[in-house]
């Protein structure tokens, strides 16, 4: 058991390493000097991490070792480039980090027995939605170029949105794992076409309604694929139907196809998205600057520090709009070319594997369904924001998570992570109990 | 359920797979399209940032350099002429607010350290910031500026001078010029490009956009084609009168002399057109063409500026803006003669002069020597190449005795070089009414086209002036003298 967290701990050491090189490359770049500056931010930056491994070596002893050295890799890399953007932005992302992992250990702390959340899912499903909607409330909402994401409460401003995917995906994976049962057993054949039972279609279809509201009211098409999807996810490994979810995503395109055609800003953002050339100097902006940034990149890059981000010279011409966020991901192509963009993918991919394998050793429906639920919303915003940026997807206004500037996006994603780590700490341990002592080979849960 | 999780997970990775594809593609695939696109400024800022490299004349004098300006992210680099209005052309200028123009456009690639993928993309593993690799010319500073004076001093005009056994270029003078330094000032821009420049057009690089007709520098082209093809040795006579007929209309010669039975070497030395007329008649069109095809007629001359700021030389037909061919119908005589609609730059009319000299072969012009990098080394040298071969060296030898007697006793007398042999050629193309020159009835393009020594040249030159109410043996044969002599006393 311990034998996790030591791996953990040696994973951590490169992690460590690499923010101390990534701030010595920039600030080489940016001083033509080294300071010892970028050591004592490396230190830092381990000394938080290891606080965290201990806490967790207490609280979590069986949990997977490879999500929170991952997730602080990412971290890392995403302070080193907010750094290099703008410095005070990096001093206010390390704060936010500092302050996600105390959340992140509250969750432990508190939610040991995570299976108290699906007592409150109604309320949290309530929450979720509160959140979703809370943008569009007057006095409070904002809203950022055309979509209404941010809340802004006196002086803190945040993105619900980043905490109400959590809430949704709790309430998703209680309300399916109750259901599941009826949902396979009850489906009808009609026409070839296996649907569901009509009693059970009602509650997808709320699913279905809510994801088009939120496309209506916060006209963010990528939020709302980010949850539909999530949701679609979560029925298919429910309920194993490959039908539902076939029937779900013609819903949804339906629906987003109807939007699209009468939401003016979500038409915009397609048209963006199809004729970028059109409207070069303003609306297409964005997507065109994020498209040059990358073919500057090349196999390779230009190297930490070294992407144009103003024009020289010209501190107000912005040559790659919302670099913080948006489009953090062309800034890493532009810096380490496409071999750093596919190391990016590659521990995103990691991640959402563990995320996975979580799931797939944890022995109860709600522990496998949360965390293929959190597991899949968390690829799912990684495939929206890059797809956004590459022009697979129209560009929304999503984060990349634990890279991108934003306080929320970086608490709401290691909440996410603590729940995924009591998932597996109560899942790996009962592995190994079972494993041991009364040598019940099968894990519970396996057959779906 | 598990089986559905690694289904999910398989999705996943598929979805991932693409983000991949489409980053390779805009990074990589498309790259070289994304960059060229006009709506990216990128390329442009970050040649800026990049240390252009140096122009250098062949004495080693810096003739544009980068500056830098600013610190860190924002460092930018600036251009700077030292030597000002004297390389203003065939330099150019290159700034990224303006654009690029003449060698600087030409050689960007030299000049910004981008020639070759793979250095670059060694560099980017090595961390090394791009610079460019400087240049040195062949153009010879002092030369150049008695060019510039004496164009300056006559009017407006052109200078081209060649080096016959290499096709370096020595000199290329424009007048009027103009400072590259004043470029990046909008107001002195604007006031460049402006209409009351109409005329003047210190922008335009007569050398090698500057289309004259080339008068009797032309002949020297004629009685090639008619040496080359066995139509005339330099014994044929031709009768030559005062005036013949020639397509319904009257040639003449100066003061309507009859010279009566002469041959090539007293028709040349006193330029008798009722002579050439008739030698362009019995030529044909078909070989006059040829031969003018060899010298570089009808082509871009293939010098090592940008294509859109060099002009082919021929038979213009105005109002289609075309050239014409060897089938389309012109007035031959007066072809001969380099009237018509034969319009020449003056780049082209020194070529002629270094095909002549180099014993028949005509080299490509060539401005720069030599790329030198960072490091000091050399990375690239010019090779001299043969560009055609018009002439066999027995008929150059013939042309260049002809020519030699036309300084020494007949209308070129200007241009004589004291104790060197020059052989040379007028010309003075009567230009009434051209707009360039206020629209005047006397108005003449004044022509000199030779080399030196005669025995064994070292530069052939063309000058022209503009606007003149002289002739050529005024006007440009002592601007072929005084540049001709400082190349000479440099050797």
């Amino acid at each position: 058991m311990t034998r996790a967290r030591n791996r953990e701990l040696l994973a951590l050491i490169p992690v460590a390493l690499l923010l101390t090189a990534g701030f010595a490359a920039v600030f080489a770049q940016e001083n033509a000097k080294l300071g010892n500056l970028s050591l004592t931010y490396g230190a830092y930056f381990l000394a938080v991490c290891l606080a965290t491994h201990i806490y967790l070596r207490i609280r979590l002893p069986h949990a997977d070792p490879y999500l929170f050295p991952l997730m602080a890799l990412l971290t890392a890399f995403g302070l080193v480039m907010i750094y290099r953007i703008d410095e005070g932005l990096a001093r206010n992302q390390a704060n936010w980090f500092v302050f996600g992992l105390v959340l992140f250990a509250l969750t432990i702390q508190f939610l040991r027995e995570y299976e108290v959340l699906e007592r409150y899912r109604y309320i949290i499903a309530t929450a979720g939605i509160l959140l979703l909607l809370a943008p569009r409330l007057p006095g409070i909402g904002e809203q950022v170029n055309g979509a209404y994401l941010g809340v802004k409460l006196g002086p803190i401003s945040f993105q619900p949105s980043e905490f109400a995917k959590l809430a949704i995906v709790v309430f998703l994976a209680s309300y399916l794992r109750e259901h599941r049962e009826v949902l396979i057993v009850g489906a009808r054949r009609v026409l070839g076409v296996t649907l569901p039972p009509l009693k059970h279609f009602g509650p997808m279809l709320v699913v279905w309604g809510a994801s088009m509201l939120l496309l209506v009211f916060i006209r963010d098409l990528g939020t709302s694929l980010m949850f539909f999807a999530a949701f679609l996810a979560l029925l298919y490994v429910a309920t194993g139907r490959f039908s539902f979810v076939v029937i779900g995503m013609i819903l949804f395109l339906l629906g987003s196809w109807f939007i699209v055609a009468t939401v003016p800003h979500v038409h915009e953002r397609v048209e963006i998205w199809l004729h970028p050339y059109a409207e070069a100097e303003s609306s297409g902006y964005q997507i065109l600057q994020s498209m040059f940034a990358q073919a500057d990149g090349g196999l390779f890059g230009k190297g930490f520090g070294q992407a144009l981000i103003h024009a020289p010279g010209h501190p107000r011409t912005i040559m790659l709009p919302a670099a913080e966020t948006d489009t953090i991901y062309p800034l890493v192509v532009n810096e380490l070319g496409l071999f750093g963009a596919c190391g990016l993918i590659a521990t995103y991919l990691l991640i959402t594997a563990r995320g996975f394998k979580t799931a797939l050793l944890a022995n109860d429906g709600f522990s496998k369904l949360l965390a293929t639920g959190l597991t899949a919303v968390f690829a799912v915003q990684v495939f929206v924001i890059i797809g956004g940026v590459t022009r697979v997807i129209p560009l929304t206004g999503v984060t990349l998570p634990f890279v991108s500037y934003g306080g929320s996006s970086i608490v709401a994603n290691f909440v996410l992570l603590a729940l995924l780590l009591l998932v597996s700490n109560r899942a790996r341990r009962e592995a190994e109990e079972g494993a041991t002592s009364d040598g019940r080979g099968e894990p519970l849960g396996a057959p779906a | 359920m598990n089986r559905q999780i690694i289904k999910l997970f398989t999705f996943i990775l598929v979805l991932f797979a693409v983000l991949v594809g489409f980053t390779a593609w805009w990074s990589v695939v498309d790259a070289k399209e994304l960059k060229a696109s006009k709506w990216n400024h990128r390329p442009l800022y970050e040649q800026q940032q990049i240390p252009r490299g140096r122009i250098l004349a062949d004495d080693g004098s810096v003739i544009a350099k980068s500056v830098p300006e600013g610190h860190g992210v924002n460092r930018t680099y600036v251009r700077h002429y030292p030597l000002g209005e004297l390389f203003g052309h065939p330099i150019g200028y290159s700034f990224i607010e303006v654009a690029q123009s003449e060698f600087e456009k030409y050689h960007n690639e030299e000049l910004t350290g981008e020639e070759s993928e793979f250095g670059t993309i060694l560099d980017q593993l090595s961390g090394t910031k791009q610079e460019g690799e400087q240049i040195v010319t062949s153009l010879d500073p002092k030369a150049q500026e008695v060019a510039m004076n004496a164009l300056a001093a006559a009017g407006h005009g052109a200078v081209v001078a060649i080096e016959p056994s290499t096709g370096a270029v020595k000199v290329m003078a424009s007048s009027p010029g103009y400072n590259p330094n004043s470029i990046p000032n909008a107001n002195e821009f604007e006031k460049l490009n402006s209409q009351a420049e109409e005329a003047n057009q210190p922008l335009v690089n007569r050398a090698a956009q500057g289309l004259y007709p080339p008068g009797s520098t032309f002949k020297v082209v004629t009685a090639a084609a008619g040496l080359e093809s066995g139509v005339i040795t330099p014994e044929t006579t031709i009768n030559a009168p005062g005036s013949i007929i020639d397509e319904g209309h009257e040639l003449a010669n100066d003061y309507n002399q009859n010279w009566g039975s002469i041959s090539l070497d007293t028709a040349l030395t006193n330029s008798v057109n009722t002579w050439f007329g008739q030698l362009g008649q019995k030529v044909g069109q078909d070989r006059l063409f040829t031969m003018m095809e060899k010298f570089g007629f009808g082509a871009r001359p293939p010098i090592d500026l940008p294509e859109e700021e060099v002009l082919p030389s021929g038979v213009w037909d105005l109002e289609t803006g075309k050239l014409l061919g060897r089938h389309d119908p012109v007035d031959l005589a007066r072809v001969a003669i380099g009237q018509e609609r034969l319009l020449v730059t003056p780049l082209q009319d020194a070529m002629v002069a270094a095909a002549v000299a180099n014993r028949g072969k005509l080299m490509k012009p060539q401005i720069w020597s030599r790329v030198v990098n960072a490091d000091g080394s050399v990375t690239k040298r010019m090779k001299p190449s043969v560009y055609s071969e018009p002439l066999s060296a027995k008929t150059a030898a013939e042309l260049t005795t002809a020519m030699e007697g036309v300084v020494r006793e007949g209308t070129g007398t200007n241009a004589a070089i004291p104790g060197v042999p020059v052989a040379g050629k007028t010309g003075t193309a009567e230009t009434p009414s051209n707009k360039a020159c206020g629209g005047g009835a006397e108005e003449n393009q004044g022509w000199f086209i030779g080399f030196a020594p005669a025995n064994h040249p070292k530069i052939a030159i063309a000058a022209t002036v503009e606007c003149t109410t002289q002739f050529g043996n005024d006007v440009a044969a002592p601007i072929f003298r005084e540049v001709a002599q400082t190349i000479l006393a440099g050797e």
